[in-house]
């Protein structure tokens, strides 16, 4: 297995957020869903080393997660996009994914100090490693717009661009779609499939454009107050019974009124 | 076409014409200021690259000496200016680029100068006996690296604890060692006599210096020096990954970490980069003044620095030495004359609306204003021009080559 979580759990206080999950993948889109505070965000913050697990193990290729601080887990090779989305505000959009490179970056302190023609070299790499990302994500002719000026969209692109630069194997990305149209988030998952596809890229989503997800997916998991209550292909979690109530609520129980996403 | 020719006559022009009002007035203040403001002129001006690095260069390496043959103070003034601008820069990558508030950062300079003053004086007989002390003269300019290396641990030292901490607490923490260093300075003078406390060290050694030159166009020139290296270290550090590193930091702790820069190893090289100018300095300072103790060191000079550099602009490095300036300068130089001034007025028995100044009870004294005005001038800035003076500006990068290179795969 590339990716795999087991018996994951999560207290904040009295809540508990997430409740003895296994996950594993292996390639290609998966997906989590499930109704606002199911413990989705919980999980990527456990998965990426933002939190730490109470209970539970997290293995990447092998490597134990759980303990290691977020950078050594993107140097790992996952590497994550935020809900709310968080860019370097102030930086030029190529900036910000040269951050995502750092990683990567083999040069020390002294290389920037003594500007070696090695550093000239890679730097050069990275410049134009950092205009290849943008055109792939299609922010082409944006490079040195400040991030925070960027449409909306753009920003979730610039964030997916950012991501990608960190060269990961599994990409984490919570809801990527969020704000955008239709036609938009389709363009956007066609761009992922590609990745997928030629990158050889593990890539789980979170999401709450139903359509988006059912499309996509090779494989969706369903979490409800921070347990996993349904896992399988689109098709059979779309017509489990325990899927359905989490969504809709029991016909009839009373104070279920949890808003379909 | 035609614009550029004319900024450029009227760079060159306002050089020589400032220069030669220096010569004639070499008493004046505002004399001065009109030289410094036509090398402000001489940046700032649409000109070739090569004229405005040649004016600058004339200006500050041939004619500032000069203006000091007339008029010794000024040549004083300038030496400050590079002290305080390389203290700027050095505070500009911590605040400005990093995004840690540092409200102790003179104790980098402090530390800096206390391990030339210990060293550089008899003083060290009192340490360790005997009678090796002071070192011979050349030692100084290893101790410019004694000084910076010792300032780095002292910022990595105080960096390991504190870097958890965030914004307010952090400037807490920071202010409050800043103050640790200034008193420890104060009372070390027992059991063992490290810092002489309140009384100081002196005489200080200076540096041996090249026959023929007075000593202060020998400071001004390694101020210089020092400020140019320092410049080019913070640009160098400013277009690497380890400047783009801190800048993430400064926008988003949480989701640089996340895109793989190590926080604590970033903020510690923050920290310990910008003691170590401050570390460099401080050692000419000791050997500058000949004499120091800890009022050298005290809260308000660190908040000095940081009014620099918020004055200057945020993160921008002609920022930090134009802010640099204008706080000395207003410091030493325009404050001073203005409360001289409303003396003479106070002395001349002058009236305003009926009412002599000469009566000004003592309280009102002008000469206490000047902390005042600098305060309003701090605030009209903040409220006017907030950015700074030449706020930070992101470098637009040519990528056109790439974008011809690929070909389309976005969605």
């Amino acid at each position: 297995m590339l990716f795999e979580a087991r018996g994951i759990t999560k207290r904040f206080g009295g809540l508990l957020a997430i409740n003895r999950v296994d996950y594993a993948l292996e390639r290609g889109i998966s997906s989590i869903i499930g109704p606002n505070g199911a413990g989705k965000t919980t999980l990527f913050n456990v998965f990426t080393g933002l939190y730490e697990p109470d209970a539970g193990e997290v293995t990447f290729r092998g490597h134990s997660l759980v303990g290691l601080r977020p950078d050594r887990i993107t140097a790992l090779g996952v590497c994550r996009t935020f809900q709310n989305i968080r860019l370097f505000a102030n930086m030029t959009a190529v900036e910000n994914v040269l951050v995502g490179m750092h990683a990567r970056v083999t040069l020390g302190l002294w290389d920037a100090l003594t500007h070696r023609p090695r550093f000239h070299e890679v730097e050069r790499g990275l410049w134009r490693r950092g205009g290849e990302l943008l055109d792939r994500v299609g922010l082409r002719g944006k490079a040195n717009e400040v991030a925070r000026n960027l449409p909306y969209g753009d920003q979730r692109r610039l964030e997916l661009a950012r991501a990608l630069a960190s060269e990961p194997s599994l990409l984490l990305l919570d809801e990527p779609t969020a704000g955008m149209t239709q036609g938009e988030a389709s363009d956007l998952m066609a761009l992922l499939r590609r990745l997928v596809v030629e990158l050889g890229l593990a890539i789980l989503l979170i999401e709450h454009n139903m359509r988006v997800v059912m499309e996509v997916s090779d494989r969706v998991t369903v979490l409800d107050h921070g347990e996993k209550i349904a896992e399988g292909l689109p098709r059979e979690v779309q017509g489990d019974v325990r899927v359905i109530e989490a969504y809709l609520g029991r016909r009839g129980a009373a104070g279920g009124s949890r808003a379909a996403p | 076409m035609h614009t550029r020719v004319m900024h450029a006559a009227a760079a060159v022009a306002a050089v020589a014409l400032s220069v030669t009002l220096v010569a004639v007035f070499p008493r004046s203040i505002l004399v001065f200021l009109a030289f410094q403001g036509a090398m402000l002129f001489v940046y700032v001006a649409r000109i070739p690259g090569w004229l405005r690095g040649g004016l600058l260069g004339l200006a500050l390496v041939v004619l500032m000496p000069i203006v000091g043959y007339f008029n010794g103070y000024y040549l004083e003034v300038a030496t400050q200016v590079g002290i305080f601008a390389a203290l700027a820069l050095g505070l500009n990558i911590v605040v400005g680029l990093a995004g840690l508030l540092d409200l102790g950062y003179v104790a980098f300079f402090a530390v800096g100068a206390y391990s030339w003053a210990i060293f550089g004086s008899p003083h060290a007989n009192l340490i360790f006996g005997g009678d090796v002390f002071p070192l011979a003269p050349g030692w100084f300019y290893l101790f410019l690296f004694v000084g910076l290396a010792v300032a780095a641990l002292t910022g990595v030292l105080l960096g390991l604890p504190v870097l958890r901490l965030r914004g307010d607490y952090l400037a807490i923490v920071t202010l409050g060692f800043g103050e640790v260093i200034r008193v420890l300075a104060n009372n070390l003078d027992k059991p063992i006599n490290l810092t002489n406390g309140p009384k100081g060290i002196t005489p200080i050694g200076r540096p041996p210096l090249p026959p023929g030159v007075p000593p202060a166009e020998a400071f001004y020139f390694l101020v210089l020096l020092i400020v140019v290296v320092v410049i080019i270290v913070n640009r160098r550090l400013e277009d690497s990954h380890i400047g783009r590193a801190w800048e993430a930091i400064r926008e988003d702790e949480l989701a640089a970490q996340a895109m793989g820069v190590p926080l604590v190893r970033a903020k510690l090289l923050a920290f310990a980069c910008g003691a170590s100018f401050a570390g460099v300095m401080g050692v000419v300072f000791s050997a500058k003044q000949i004499f120091i103790n800890p009022e050298s060191f005290t809260f308000l000079e660190s908040i000095g620095v940081l009014a620099m550099v918020i004055l200057g602009g945020m993160g921008s490095i002609p920022g930090a030495v134009v802010g640099a300036t204008v706080v000395t300068v207003l410091n030493l130089q325009v404050l001073k004359g203005f409360s001289l001034w409303l003396n003479e007025l106070k002395n001349a028995g002058v009236t305003v609306f009926g009412y002599s100044l000469a009566n000004l009870p003592t309280q009102l004294e002008p000469a206490k204003y000047e902390r005042m005005v600098f305060g309003i001038i701090l605030v009209l800035m903040m409220i006017f021009r907030p950015q700074g003076i030449f706020p930070a500006r992101r470098r637009q990068r040519e990528l056109a080559h790439v974008q011809q290179e690929q070909p389309v795969v976005g969605p």
